[in-house]
This record gives C-alpha cells, structure tokens and sequence, in this order.
C-alpha cells in the first residue's frame, strides 16, 4: 500500500503544477472578456465583472491582425512545402545516390549546422537588400530553406530504405526520379511528417528574421505585428489578451489533436543527439 | 576510379545529373544565404560602415577592441551568462523532477505531459503579453499574490536586479515542457530489469536513482545541456518584447539584443558583426569546452 500511497502524492504533485503550468494561458482566455475597467482594478478580478465580447473586433479594427495572420500562414505553409522539397531532394541526393565528392560535400552542409543564424543576420539582411526582397514574401520564405537539419534527418531516414527496393526499381526500369516520388517518399512519410511540422512551427513564430526585413505593416507577420501591438498599446490588456487568444489557440488546438505526432517527433530528434 | 573513366559510363553520368538536380536548390541557396553571410560577417567586423555610404572604412581589429573595453557589449555579454547560468540549472531541475515523476507509470500520462509541453508550441509573443501583465508593478497577479502572502510588491521588470530573473522565470515556464519530454523518453529507455536487480539487492530509492537512473540518463542529459547552452546564447524574442530598451540599466540587454541595436537602431554595421563574431567564436568555444567534458563524464552502455 506504500505503492498506493506515494502514487497519491505523485498526482497531487502533478496536478498542482499542472494547474499551474496552464494556468497563464485559462487566465489569458478569460481575460479577453474583460473591459478594462477590469483591468486596472485592484484586487485584480479573475472573472470580468462584465463579460465583454468585443475585444475581439476592436483589435480586428486596431491594427490589420487579419492581414498579419494571412501573411503568416502564407509564409509559413510556402515556406514549410518549399523547404521540405528542397530537403527531400538533398537528402535522396546524399543518400541514395553515388557522385564523386559526396561525402565532402555533405560535410560541408554539416558544417553550416556550427554557424549560429543570429550571427550572419546582417550580411542576410544585406543581400535580401540588395535582391530588392525588403518588405516581400520571397525574402522571408527563400532564406529558410535551406535547413540542414532536415536534410540530415530525413538522409538517415532514407538510408533505411533496403537496397532491394531500388534495385527492383531499377530493373522494372524506373529512373532515380520516378524512385523517389514514386517508392522513397510515400515511405517516408512520418519522417517527412515530422520535418514538415517542425519547419511549420519554428517558421510560424520566426521573429527576429521578419523583424528585421519587414517594415510595411501590411507584410508584418502575426508575432512582429503582435510585438508592436503590445509595445504602442501596452497599456491595454485586455486587447492584448484577445489578441494573445488569437495568435495562441490556433496552435494549442493543433497541438492537441497531433499531440502523439508531435512527442514522438520531439523524443526522435532528442534521443538522436 | 579516375574521374575521366567515371564519366565515361552512362549510367554514372545519369546519376550525377541527378545529383546536381537535386542539390541545386539547396546549394544556391546555401551559397547564397549560408556560406557567403559567413564569409561577409567576417568581412565587415574589420570595416566601419553605418548601411547608407557607399563606402565601407577597412579599421582592422578597432571594433573588437572597441567591444573587448565597452562596458555596455561587456554587460550584454555578463547578462547573457546570467540568463544562461540561471535558466539552464532550473530548466534542468525541474524538467528531470516532472519526467521522473511522469515514468513512474501513473495514468493520465498523455494528458499530463500534454499539459506540460503545451506552453513550448506557443507564440513567445503572446506569451510575452500574459506575462508582462503578471509582472505589472500596480496591476499585475503576481505583486496581488507576494501581497496576500505578506511580502512587499517587486518591481520585476522595473528592477535593475530583477529583470533578468523574471525572464529567466517566464523563459523556464515556457521551454520547461520540452526538456520533460525528452528526459521522459531516457528514462522509459532504461530497462526495467536493473531496477529490479537493484531491488534484489536491497538498494533505496535514492541509491537506485544515483547508481542506475542518473548514469543511464547521462547522454540525453548532456544533449540537453548542450542544447540549452547554445539556445541560451541565441536569446532575443522575451528580451526584445518585454524589454525593448533593454531593461533598467540594461540588465536584460543579452549579446544578440546588442547585435541587433547596433545594426539596426545604431547602424553601426562594423561593430556589429565584430559582436556577431563574437558570439560565433564564444558558442564554438562553449561547445567545444563541453564536448571534452562530456566526452569523459558521459556514460555509454
């Protein structure tokens, strides 16, 4: 029964900073109820006095959060197909293909992997300047595709694929290319599942990049546009707290419907390391 | 076999094209956005520049001289390390205490790790907001809650000695869920059967913990250190949405916050890519420093 019991107190443990833990975002969705008379109340209220529904709308009109997320889900989707595709194409490249210098070349790609991307931040800025891709879709998209990391991952992955296959292929007569797309990619499709949902992800909350090349409002994406929401309104939670909604249940939803997909993902590229 | 008779085949031939086919877009753009931002941060570190005139002054090694004396680049370096040497050790801590908890087969497991791992997929921004609001000196929980309890109200943000730290709290709360999970895979890893030879042998918990789990754990633990120092020295978005300034006195201004206001607030393009420099040679120095001593603490079965 000591069991039992320490399986008791490990509970409590856990839903108590569970609570905890989820707490910020129940307080994030109830307080974009508040008018803000609400907000600067002291003691502060947990629940509107007056539950308040046009928070919402008034950010809406506020600032074009509309556009920004239009902006952000067109860049990231582009960004996240296109990278995959250039990832797919590299990895099949250096794993199932022979070439002289293959190997030194892959080296190569590795050793971008030591080069933080907040140190070359400014040459980027300077040459996406120079393309005249200020303030475009192309220059927040074209720069994030190549991704060693993907090309890594799903080159280990495709090395699994048994040499029968493709010599099967071969024989029936199939190119390198009909190989791919037609046997190496519908094999791959976890593997290439999870490179999408993380490319996905990291380029729907990129800041720093789109902070620095977008000025127009109308290009800004949904956490530039958030940010400055948040810097010249500062004052005013209870907007902040709508807008926060928007930008975050989107993802939390995902999130819980994919959550098997995305632990297993997490735990593949951590345990590799 | 030679190049020449390797080019004679067909076959070869095909495969090379294919090849060039399908590196070409990574390549270019490679070249293009990796290699040569190298090869030009390194250039313009030795230049004096401010983005508008044409031309760029060749100054050698002022700006890391410059840097290496500057007291605000040397507390954007210190505030880094504080970040790091706070964030890291409580992220580890608690990420370990949560997963260990989580492995001891209770139900619900999903579930609660769901919970724990959500704040990692949310937006920083966002986030940043709910926070601001916790810490707002008049208005905010958090000052309600230290009331309640008896303590005086902190300035968080407002505090030249607290700033850092209650980034480094919101930074911990936000990133705690992924360490978890990744702890939580380690230890389903470690077979079941040494903790029943343990048993047998009459071990407690702590000495199981000490002699099985702690050795067995050590690879993903030294990935996760790994990991976390390099981030720790990426860290820009909480900083650059919760202090735009920088934080009183510039407590929570880190190296890329730096970077940042000098190129793109100060067009002081030189300096910043000596920071920028910096920076790369710093994390390559950390990684290196931790890959010896990982080397021999780590554990292999």
């Amino acid at each position: 029964m000591k069991e039992n019991s320490s399986k008791f107190y490990i509970y409590i443990i856990l839903i108590f900073f569970g609570v905890l833990m989820f707490f910020p975002f129940v307080w994030m969705f109830i307080s974009s109820f508040k008018g803000i008379s609400d907000i600067y109340t002291y003691p502060p209220r947990i629940f509107p006095k007056k539950w308040i529904f046009t928070n919402y709308k008034e950010v809406l009109n506020m600032i074009p959060f509309l556009r920004y997320y239009i902006n952000s889900i067109f860049v990231a989707t582009s960004s996240t197909f296109l990278q995959v595709l250039v990832s797919v194409l590299a990895a099949f490249a250096f794993s199932r293909l022979q070439f002289p210098g293959k190997n030194i070349l892959f080296m190569m790609y590795l050793g971008t992997l030591i080069m933080p991307l907040q140190v070359t931040l400014i040459p980027k800025f300077l040459i996406v300047a120079n393309l005249k891709w200020l303030d475009s879709y192309q220059g927040l998209i074209v720069p994030v595709l190549f991704n060693t990391f993907s090309i890594f991952f799903l080159r280990q992955f495709f090395s699994t694929i048994p040499k029968e296959l493709e010599d099967a292929a071969k024989i029936d007569g199939c190119g390198h290319f009909t190989f791919l797309f037609k046997i190496v990619i519908p094999l791959s499709k976890p593997a290439i599942g999870t490179i999408a949902l993380f490319s996905f992800l990291m380029e729907w909350r990129s800041y720093i990049w789109p902070l620095i090349i977008i000025n127009k409002d109308e290009m800004r994406t949904l956490p530039i546009g958030l940010k400055y929401l948040i810097s010249e309104g500062g004052g005013e939670y209870h907007l902040l707290m709508a807008a926060a909604v928007m930008t975050i249940a989107p993802v939390l939803i995902i999130f819980f419907l994919s959550e098997k997909q995305f632990i297993k993902g997490i735990t593949l590229t951590g345990l590799k390391g | 076999m030679g190049l020449k008779k390797y080019f004679s085949k067909k076959a070869n031939r095909n495969e090379f094209y294919t090849a060039l086919i399908c590196l070409f877009p990574s390549l270019v753009i490679g070249m293009t956005f990796v290699i040569i931002p190298i090869i030009m941060v390194v250039y313009l570190s030795f230049t004096k520049w401010d983005l508008i005139s044409e031309t760029k002054k060749f100054i050698g090694l002022a700006n890391y001289i410059y840097l290496l004396k500057n007291p605000k680049f040397l507390k954007s370096v210190a505030n880094t390390f504080y970040f790091a040497a706070v964030q890291i050790p409580l992220d580890l801590v608690f990420s370990l205490f949560f997963a260990f908890l989580l492995d001891k087969k209770i139900r619900g497991l999903r579930f609660f790790r769901a919970i724990y791992f959500a704040p990692v997929v949310t937006s920083m921004v966002a986030v940043s907001a709910i926070w601001l609001w916790f810490y707002d000196p008049q208005f905010g929980l958090f000052n309600y809650i230290l009331k309640q309890i008896g303590l005086s109200p902190l300035k968080w943000l407002y505090d030249p000695h607290l700033a850092m730290l209650s980034i480094v709290i919101m930074s911990v709360w936000k990133g705690l869920g992924y360490n978890i999970v990744i702890f939580l895979a380690g230890l389903q890893n470690i077979p079941e059967s040494y903790y029943e030879a343990a048993d047998i042998d009459g071990a407690n918990n702590w000495e199981k913990f000490k002699h099985i789990t702690l050795p067995l754990l050590s690879p993903v633990t030294y990935f996760i250190i790994l990991i976390s120092v390099i981030n720790s020295f990426k860290v820009f978005t909480q900083i650059s949405v919760m202090t735009p300034r920088g934080g009183p006195l510039y407590s929570t201004g880190v190296i890329v916050f730096y970077i940042y206001q000098q190129a793109f607030e100060g067009y002081k393009i030189g300096r910043a890519s000596a920071a920028a420099m910096i920076l790369f040679l710093g994390v390559l120095a950390i990684t290196f420093v931790q890959r010896r001593i990982g080397e021999k603490r780590v554990h292999y079965t």
